[in-house]
């Protein structure tokens, strides 16, 4: 049943795309995050998505291959009263830009709404396909 | 050549509901895939896949891979008895590869969706005037 599918592949896109919002969350609650539980400031996460493969009639849709950790470092901020700080009174910051996380957030939410509605659109024609015949 | 072929509407509504479900779940994939890096957005050919259920030919030759003998794989074009799936030339690709353009793929997603309705409403009218037939003139 095709349709029955079509709900499938639009929920693999919700399940990735609400994965990709949590990401941006969490980098978002934590750009302040100067040492975490290793000692370490934060390092932003990425999803990183890969098609699901078309196996004959089914297509798949979208997973998630992988969330990758942000390797590059932050930036430096004097704050001299700060425990974290060196000896000439840096603070290694998170690597957060407000602005990117910002615009990943707006992509994110988009593709979201856009799986919502195709999966919306495959209800109606399930019911009007429920309905065949009834005349 | 008959140009307009005398089909079974039911079995020819059948046929085209059923590839119009699958366009719809590989519109789906595509939108789905939108921010997938590297993906490509597929389709098919309706008209074409529609003749290829009804008459059982497979007309289209698309991605296969050309065999001089008949103990070579048929390689490409997807299952047999699946419509051959095809590659949507892309408007404006991403810099990650990305080939789906949304207002495309909203736009089949729309048009399919109500072409489907359309077969189904056509489905309900075959259904109905063949039990206007079976049940004589009492109504």
């Amino acid at each position: 049943m095709s349709l029955m599918r079509s709900f499938q592949v639009a929920s693999t896109g919700l399940s990735s795309q609400s994965l990709r919002l949590n990401a941006i969350a969490s980098n978002l609650a934590n750009a302040e995050a100067v040492a975490g539980p290793d000692g370490k400031p934060y390092k932003p996460r990425h999803v990183v998505f890969r098609p699901a493969p078309i196996i004959g009639e089914v297509a798949a849709g979208v997973e998630v291959a992988a969330v990758v950790e942000d390797q590059r470092p932050g930036p430096l901020v004097f704050k001299p009263g700060h425990p974290s700080a060196d000896a000439s009174g840096y603070v290694r910051m998170p690597n957060v830009n407000p602005v990117e996380a910002m615009v990943d957030m707006i992509s994110a939410s988009r593709s979201y709404q856009m799986n919502v509605e195709v999966l919306n659109t495959s209800k109606q024609l399930m019911l009007k396909l429920l309905d065949l015949g009834r005349v | 050549m008959n140009f307009v072929p005398e089909y079974d509407p039911l079995l020819f509504s059948e046929a085209a509901l059923k590839l119009r479900g699958y366009r719809q779940q590989i519109l789906a994939s595509n939108l789905a895939n939108v921010d997938t890096p590297g993906y490509k957005a597929r389709d098919l050919m309706f008209s074409q896949a529609l003749r290829e259920q009804i008459e059982g030919v497979a007309y289209s030759n698309a991605l296969q891979l050309s065999v001089s003998s008949d103990r070579h794989y048929r390689i490409g074009g997807g299952l047999p008895g699946a419509p051959a799936l095809l590659y949507r030339m892309a408007m404006q690709p991403a810099l990650d590869g990305n080939t789906v353009d949304v207002e495309t793929e909203r736009v089949h997603f729309a048009d399919n969706a109500v072409r489907t309705e359309a077969a189904m409403t056509l489905l309900n009218s075959v259904i109905s005037s063949r039990k206007m037939a079976l049940s004589g003139n009492n109504s």
